[in-house]
């Protein structure tokens, strides 16, 4: 027998943890490369049988469009102002889709991967932030999808008072602010879901009901004044205007609109790390 | 004695039993109710201790095995140190680095390629990308799907997906080993390489925890093991003397049943047991029965109902209540009055295993007058095995059969 192996002087403390708890960010960045791996996986099995691939991305939310420019436009005739209901659907989609998105593969981190959380140990915070991570390719792509659009209606004429402005270079910061809100969101979900299944289905609802607080549909203007504060006290809100303001000059963000937002996106994903902490390390004893 | 790399001290793992499964939300509301209504709520769940106040700690370079019954704690044993769940008190401290293998294939993905599993796999296990990159061809060579490589692992037969899964952990490289029951899945020839895997990382001079239920391998494996009984540590030393403990004490198992008064007896005014037994022929002490052994069932029974047809039938269950086999005695008129049964089970049959007994009483054999579940169990024991395997021996029987193998000629091969 050779001599005994102790390479590192790695030591790993194993005892009940109660009260506050510190998220270890240096495991994390540790385990980056699985964060990496999860995301690629998540990218490369999602439309692996599926005919159309990836250009389900783009039709996905192009679909959306038409439904909504048809039934909310056509049908329930709710004015989209002055901006084409076609490029006014796209846009709060971008947002609102992302939100969307990295709220539901969140708040399902770890009812889906019970059966790997059950077996092996890593941070489990990996897996919420590599859907974090994946949703955002499929954001680029709306994006692009939307460019495209853009571009089209570019060349035919676009109304008045539609374009672009220099806040776009901003957008990125709306992103993160999205990215944070929705993995608050998701992770206090995904800690009540882990105690009481009753919210894996609150969660899908909870969403549906959102969408119709939030201005992606109607443009914020729209409601009537004593309903207005409760539209802007979503969170959600001021990101979709500021899609909107940013790209075809249609939101009305407004500073302490946005300070509050942003502080409620603060609240939520801190208090949300901390729910996610406290039932991430005994989750597998309630399977 | 250098510092130990594994320390364990008191540690203790507690289930409510009422908490298993999720709760639901209502259950919480009328709950708090109640409580509210300045009622009593319902008398709180009871407690399971899983692990009860366990220490121990291991040098660097030991393969320690860790064995016991179902339910002994052992499960629970791994998963915290694994840092799958959390103990409720005490604490382990590891100096090195982890790998535990409760499982091979964790987060396989079906639609992904042979090559895309490694590298996701080996993340998931705890290693980094360059790391996995410098030993890939290694692990392709050791599962043997180099062709299949780049294929969907879903198309692979499940020898070859349990090859590449296994190939992944095996060449982990952690200074801390944990694995469970691998062996267990998988033909014999992939525990023989899974077990020969585990020799060379033992001689490598790594530490490994090693729990099983097969006493040949830790044997084999093991320098030193640890018996945990309903939670506790119960002996900790030598793996010889650990095993014989393992084998003899701490016994569940109900080898003789006697009932001498009728109203405590198993059954109903028409017929009720008196005495049921299983003796082995061989004469060995009940605590450690070889397969080898002929067993026979006595069963002594009262009948009251005048002029009866009865006849009795057998049912043997393994542990995990897997059906062996039915056997029946022929039915014959049967006067008011006690009786004795006798079956005799023949030696090298019976798996080396935990089996159950169901008796039945059958009038005109199709009224069944009694049936008692589980109303002895008993354990029989591998004495000793020929040859270098060790795995479990599959199957819930295990009947010597006559077999003869012969030369049929040499010219095949000097043509």
């Amino acid at each position: 027998m050779s001599a005994p192996i102790i390479e590192s002087e790695t030591e790993i403390v194993i005892a009940p943890t109660s009260g506050w708890r510190a998220f270890a960010w240096k495991e994390i960045w540790a385990y980056r490369d699985l964060l990496w791996l999860l995301v690629w996986r998540d990218f490369a099995s999602r439309y692996k049988q599926t005919v159309l691939g990836p250009l389900w991305f783009i039709v996905q939310p192009l679909l959306t469009t038409v439904v909504f420019t048809i039934v909310f436009g056509k049908f329930a005739g709710i004015s989209t102002s002055a901006t084409p209901p076609v490029l006014f659907y796209m846009c709060g989609l971008l947002g609102w889709n992302y939100f969307a998105q990295t709220f539901q593969s969140t708040s399902s981190t770890l009812v889906n991967n019970a059966g790997m959380f059950g077996k092996v140990y890593f941070p489990r915070l990996v897996v919420p932030l590599s859907g974090v991570v994946s949703n955002l390719a499929t954001l680029a792509i709306q994006g692009t999808t939307f460019a495209a659009i853009y571009a089209a209606y570019y060349f035919i004429g676009l109304p008045a008072g539609t374009s672009l402005r220099w806040e776009v270079v901003l957008l990125p910061l709306v992103v993160l602010q999205i990215a944070a809100l929705s993995l608050g969101v998701g992770l206090w979900l995904a800690a009540l879901t882990a105690r009481y299944r009753d919210f894996a289905v609150l969660a899908g609802f909870m969403l549906q009901l959102w969408l119709y607080g939030t201005p992606v549909i109607f443009p914020l203007q729209a409601v009537p004044e004593g309903w207005r504060m409760a539209v802007l006290i979503n969170p959600m809100t001021m990101p979709v205007e500021c899609f909107k303001y940013a790209l075809l000059s249609a939101g009305s963000p407004t500073a302490p609109s946005i300070a509050l937002s942003g502080g409620m996106t603060a609240v939520f994903l801190f208090t949300g790390l901390v729910a996610f902490k406290r039932v991430e390390s005994t989750f597998v004893d309630t399977l | 004695m250098s510092r130990p790399i594994i320390e364990v001290s008191n540690l203790s793992k507690v289930y409510r039993l009422g908490e298993v499964g999720a709760s639901s939300l209502r259950e919480e509301f009328s709950e708090f109710w109640l409580r509210l209504r300045g009622q009593a709520t319902p008398p709180s769940e009871s407690e399971f201790w899983a692990l009860h106040d366990v220490s121990f700690t291991v040098q660097p370079g030991e393969v320690v095995g860790i064995i016991g019954r179902n339910g002994a704690g052992k499960s629970t044993l791994l998963k915290i140190l694994s840092r799958i769940t959390e103990p409720t008190s005490g604490r382990a401290v590891m100096r090195g680095r982890v790998a535990s293998l409760l499982e091979v294939g964790t987060g396989f993905h079906p639609d992904l390629s042979g090559r895309d599993n490694i590298f996701l796999n080996g993340a998931i296990l705890g290693m980094t990308r360059a790391e996995i990159r410098g030993k890939f061809d290694e692990i392709v060579a050791f599962a043997e799907v180099d062709k299949f490589i780049d294929t969907p692992v879903k198309r692979y037969s499940s020898g070859m997906y349990v090859r590449l899964a296994f190939a992944v952990a095996a060449h982990l490289e952690p200074e801390i080993l944990i694995v469970d029951e691998v062996l267990s899945v998988g033909d014999a020839s992939f525990q023989r390489k899974c077990l020969g895997k585990m020799g060379t990382v033992a001689k490598g001079g790594r530490t490994i925890l090693f729990v099983s239920h097969n006493l040949a391998a830790v044997k084999s494996l093991c320098t030193r093991a640890i018996l945990l009984n309903s939670g506790r540590l119960a002996i900790e030393g030598k793996t010889d003397a650990v095993a014989r403990e393992y084998l003899h004490g701490g016994e569940k198992t109900i080898w003789e049943a006697s009932w001498p008064d009728r109203r405590t007896a198993p059954g109903n005014e028409s017929v009720w047991l008196q005495r049921v037994s299983v003796v082995p022929e061989s004469g060995d002490d009940p605590a450690h029965v070889s397969i080898a052994s002929p067993l026979k069932i006595m069963i002594e029974f009262a009948n009251s109902v005048p002029g009866a047809v009865l006849n009795l039938s057998l049912v043997l269950n393994t542990e995990e209540d897997l059906c062996v086999l039915n056997t029946c005695s022929a039915a014959r008129a049967t006067p008011k009055g006690s009786h004795q049964a006798e079956c005799r089970i023949p030696g090298n049959f019976l798996n080396d295993e935990s089996y159950s007994l169901r008796l039945l009483i059958v009038q005109d054999t199709s009224r069944v007058l009694l049936d008692v579940d589980r109303v002895l169990t008993f354990e029989l024991h591998e004495t000793g095995r020929q040859g270098n395997w060790f795995g479990k021996w599959v199957g819930v029987v295990r009947p010597e059969f006559p077999w003869t193998t012969r030369l049929m000629d040499t010219a095949t091969i000097n043509s």
